[in-house]
């Protein structure tokens, strides 16, 4: 099929970007989105011009890295990563507009790599445990009822891409933070830093710039795993109960 | 075994591998107390380096700041989360015989040995067993959601090459739980001010001074900076080198320029042929496939894998009947049967591809079938267990795997040789350690399924936060200048080198290099290798060598994100390292585990080993680019596990 791809191009974080039209053809439907776009950054190193920068790593939905707004949604329009999505979900003479990441949080590096480093920030102020190596005892000291692990594991699948950012008007990481506390909260082994940790990590999350959260719901309808927007409110209940009880 | 046509020259054989004597249970022990150890007030005036935030880099960073140590750590990514062992699905295995299935220590150990068709390292082997209880234990304190069962305890499952069930796991999502664990532990150090993170930065070159590691020359791949880091030691934990293949199962950027710079600077490299070829991948649907996408091993556990009996039978798989099919592991492995080790599956399907009876587009995929497991189990149950690669396999080929039987194929995935290192994990080069997959150690010439994450927090939890004590207690810390001459030398070639890419404005782009060789390479060096085969691959990978540094293309400048100069930078290594892989394999002239000689087989076309003659490990020294290398052998002595010839059937 032959398609034409609008696409943000700007050269660093300090100058001023626009949309750059391309034509490209004979992409099989078999490709996914990102060996389209390697497809035209072959071609444009032959003319001799800059390929499109993007991140991407392991281009099987798990590593996060790879994110971009195609034709105004994050990942496109299946619910997948964007190196997950194929290109028999377009069709020939498709015009496919391809944007970064838009978020206060998240500047722009170039074309359409973004910097996530808050996301980092804020599990550093505590999305873990403190368990350091050595001290732990054995696996199966405590038992963890198998609804509660199952819970637990369902908002550990979230890999940090920033969907959920991207995709609310109010650029909130209220999803990616309440995947985290609702992980580690929920489980017997994370209890001892359960009021901490909610309070700690919704400050750096407010610090770094990211909105509030007005329950649109957009996040979790743009996660590629499925992360439940229920997460939003479990982290509320624990943040109110944390901010009653104090930090234990 | 003569040095023919002078490929390469032998040097002496590695005489110590600081490995204790005694009885083996007691090694470990015996090391650990036998290690200086560094005062705790000391720690923290001793940096230690650590490249790569996987499994085993992640884990080692965490615990090395626990500990007090300074630690400076660096990863390609934009976050110390998306290192590549998050792609890891099936599982970890540990000897905690939770199932009372008469699993132990010795048993994970002797599987190990064997599974690595006996050429890794009993010493070792045995200490990453015992390690391996700990690991489960740690990961489940930091909060790791393992499968669990309905009594609240920890759910197992059992992987290929072994019969009892000892793998734990988290969906199939077992990586991605692993390094979130170990990645949050180091969230808490760099936090903490304890670990000085550098993200989105690229180890060029390792500076040596005085024959020890002291430090890297490392890029900042925003910025185009080319910076120097200097410390007491420096830990690779950078992963291996199957991206030299062009198409793996690796992530895009992983890459082997640490280690093979670490290998020009001096370390051994020890084993490069021994690759692994994973049975269970999606099977490439055209030349724009830029990666494979690997299905995890543990699907075998309820998919029966089969072909048409009929050569050239282009039927839909439901209308081949039941008598018309064969399940040929089933056949020719009748105790193991779908579980056989991944090397047998892989070449048990190149053979019947090769036979004509290969399945899908141009004939290379066989078929995984899940239509007993539904029937025997239910579609919820088996939705349960495998939900989310079923997804992922349909969202990849348009195809639903509960329906129609699921069509695989061998891919590169993960390379067993790496950096030679002693039982301290060092390398030759005093100060470098090397851990995880980045290393050659435990698992020989194949590894088991669920066994690298093992390795790599064993590694990076256990193994080296101890021994690196040793080290770092028994060096005096002289500062090294950053003027220094060693320093200055490896900063100039580096920036000589990215600048000589930037100038050659050549016709052709860097991929196109890359998967040129990678072809090469699958062809000559993949799952079946000649000595015909490999001659070629060895006469042709100097001229691509010549033809790149004339013809590549690389755009824009060095001083900026430039994702093209990144490649190019990491295929200058490929094509050299593609070459000691290539004379590895071809002075080895016997058959083992994931390398297989056509000369060196059994009548039954399984893989015979000739242990009279290649008992060893190969660490190879560097001498020069195309320069003949130098053999060391590590020579294997067996006291526990007697060599047989493995035997699944």
């Amino acid at each position: 099929m032959n398609l034409t791809l609008r696409i943000w191009r700007q050269r660093d974080a300090g100058s001023a970007g626009a949309m750059t039209t391309y034509e490209v053809k004979g992409i099989s439907e078999d490709m996914s989105f990102l060996e389209m776009l390697d497809h035209l950054n072959e071609e444009l190193i032959l003319a001799g011009d800059e390929p499109v920068a993007f991140d991407h790593d392991c281009r099987e939905g798990i590593c996060g890295a790879c994110g971009m707004v195609i034709n105004g949604a994050a990942h496109g329009p299946e619910r997948t990563t964007t190196c997950q999505l194929h290109m028999r979900h377009f069709s020939d003479g498709d015009t496919i507009d391809v944007e970064p990441w838009r978020a206060a949080a998240f500047p722009v590096v170039k074309d359409l790599v973004v910097d996530r480093s808050a996301f980092d920030r804020i599990i550093g102020a505590g999305g873990y445990v403190s368990a350091p190596t050595g001290s732990a005892p054995d696996a199966h000291a405590t038992p963890v009822p198998k609804p509660a692990a199952d819970l637990a594991f369902e908002h550990a699948e979230c890999i940090g891409c920033g969907a959920c950012v991207a995709a609310c008007p109010n650029g909130s990481a209220m999803l990616f933070t309440s995947a985290k506390v609702v992980h580690l909260n929920v489980l017997p082994q994370g209890a001892p830093e359960r009021e901490s940790r909610v309070l700690d990590m919704v400050d750096t999350m407010d610090a770094q710039g990211f909105g509030g959260c007005t329950n649109t719901g957009e996040c979790a309808t743009a996660c590629p795993k499925g992360i439940p927007l229920t997460a939003i409110g479990r982290m509320n209940r624990e943040y109110l109960r944390a901010t009653v009880k104090g930090r234990g | 075994m003569p040095d023919h046509d002078v490929r390469w020259t032998t040097g002496d054989p590695i005489a110590d591998t600081k490995a204790p004597d005694g009885p083996i249970a007691e090694r470990w022990d015996r090391r650990r107390f036998d290690a200086k150890l560094v005062n705790p007030a000391n720690r923290r005036k001793q940096t230690v380096i650590v490249v790569g935030t996987g499994l085993a880099g992640g884990a080692a960073g965490a615990t090395l700041a626990e500990q007090g140590y300074h630690v400076v750590q660096f990863c390609y990514q934009d976050s110390p989360r998306r290192a590549h062992s998050i792609a890891a699905q099936g599982g970890i295995n540990a000897a905690k015989n939770y199932r009372n299935d008469g699993d132990s220590v010795h048993r994970l150990f002797y599987d190990t040995v064997k599974g690595g068709d006996f050429r890794a390292r009993e010493s070792n082997v045995h200490r990453l067993a015992q390690v391996s209880v700990e690991i489960i234990d740690q990961c489940v304190a930091q909060g790791v959601p393992f499968a669990r069962e309905y009594g609240g305890l920890l759910d197992t499952r059992s992987f290929g090459g072994v019969q009892v069930s000892r793998t734990f796991y988290a969906r199939g999502q077992t990586g991605q739980q692993l390094l979130l664990g170990a990645y949050q532990a180091l969230s808490r150090q760099i936090a903490a001010g304890n670990v000085e993170m550098h993200a989105r930065t690229e180890m060029l070159d390792l500076i040596v001074v005085d024959g020890r590691a002291r430090g890297i020359v490392a890029r900042d791949l925003i910025t185009g900076a080319v910076s120097t880091y200097v410390a007491d030691a420096v830990v690779l934990a950078t992963g291996g080198y199957g991206n030299v293949f062009y198409l793996s199962t690796n992530a895009k950027n992983s890459n082997a320029t640490a280690i093979w710079r670490a290998h020009r600077r001096g370390a051994y490299f020890a084993n490069p042929c021994f690759t692994q070829i994973h049975p269970t991948c999606i099977p490439r649907s055209g030349d724009h496939q830029s990666k494979l996408t690997l299905m995890s091993e543990s699907l075998r556990n309820d998919g029966r894998i089969w072909v048409p009996k009929a050569k050239g039978d282009t039927r839909p798989p439901g209308e081949i009947p039941e008598d018309e099919r064969d399940y040929y592991l089933e056949r020719i492995y009748p105790a193991f049967g779908n579980l056989v080790p991944r090397d047998i599956a892989s070449r048990a399907a190149k053979n019947v591809c090769d036979e004509g009876r290969g399945v899908g587009p141009g004939g290379q995929g066989v078929y995984l079938d899940f239509a007993d497991a539904i029937r025997r189990l239910g579609r919820k149950a088996v939705e349960a267990k495998y939900g989310n690669l079923f997804e992922m396999y349909e969202r990849i080929t348009a195809e639903d795997p509960y329906e129609v039987p699921m069509r695989i194929y061998p891919a590169i995935h993960y390379t067993m040789g790496g950096l030679w290192v002693d039982y301290d994990l060092q390398t030759t080069i005093p100060g470098l350690f090397a851990i995880g997959e980045a290393n050659f150690s435990d698992h020989g010439a194949n590894r088991l399924g669920a066994s690298a994450l093992m390795q790599g927090l064993a590694d990076g939890y256990f193994v080296l936060p101890s021994t690196i004590n040793d080290y770092l207690a028994r060096q005096p810390h002289t500062p090294v200048a950053e003027d220094h001459p060693a320093v200055t030398e490896a900063v100039g070639e580096a920036t000589d080198r990215l600048a000589r890419l930037l100038s050659v404005d050549g016709d052709r782009t860097p991929d196109s290099f890359h998967r040129e060789l990678g072809e090469l390479l699958w062809d000559e060096c993949g799952m079946a290798r000649t000595e015909s085969g490999l001659r070629k691959a060895l006469d042709r990978i100097p001229s691509l060598r010549e033809e790149f540094w004339r013809r590549i293309k690389v755009p824009g400048t060095g001083e900026e994100l430039n994702q093209s100069l990144e490649k190019a930078n990491r295929i200058v290594d490929y094509l050299e390292l593609a070459e000691l892989m290539c004379l590895d394999a071809l002075h080895r002239t016997e058959s083992c585990g994931g390398h297989f000689r056509e000369e060196s087989q059994t009548p039954e076309g399984e893989a015979a080993r000739k242990d009279e003659e290649f008992s060893y490990a190969a660490a190879w020294e560097f001498t020069g680019t195309g320069a003949p290398p130098v053999l060391h052998r590590e020579e294997l002595t067996f006291e526990y596990v007697h060599p047989t010839q493995r035997s699944y059937a």
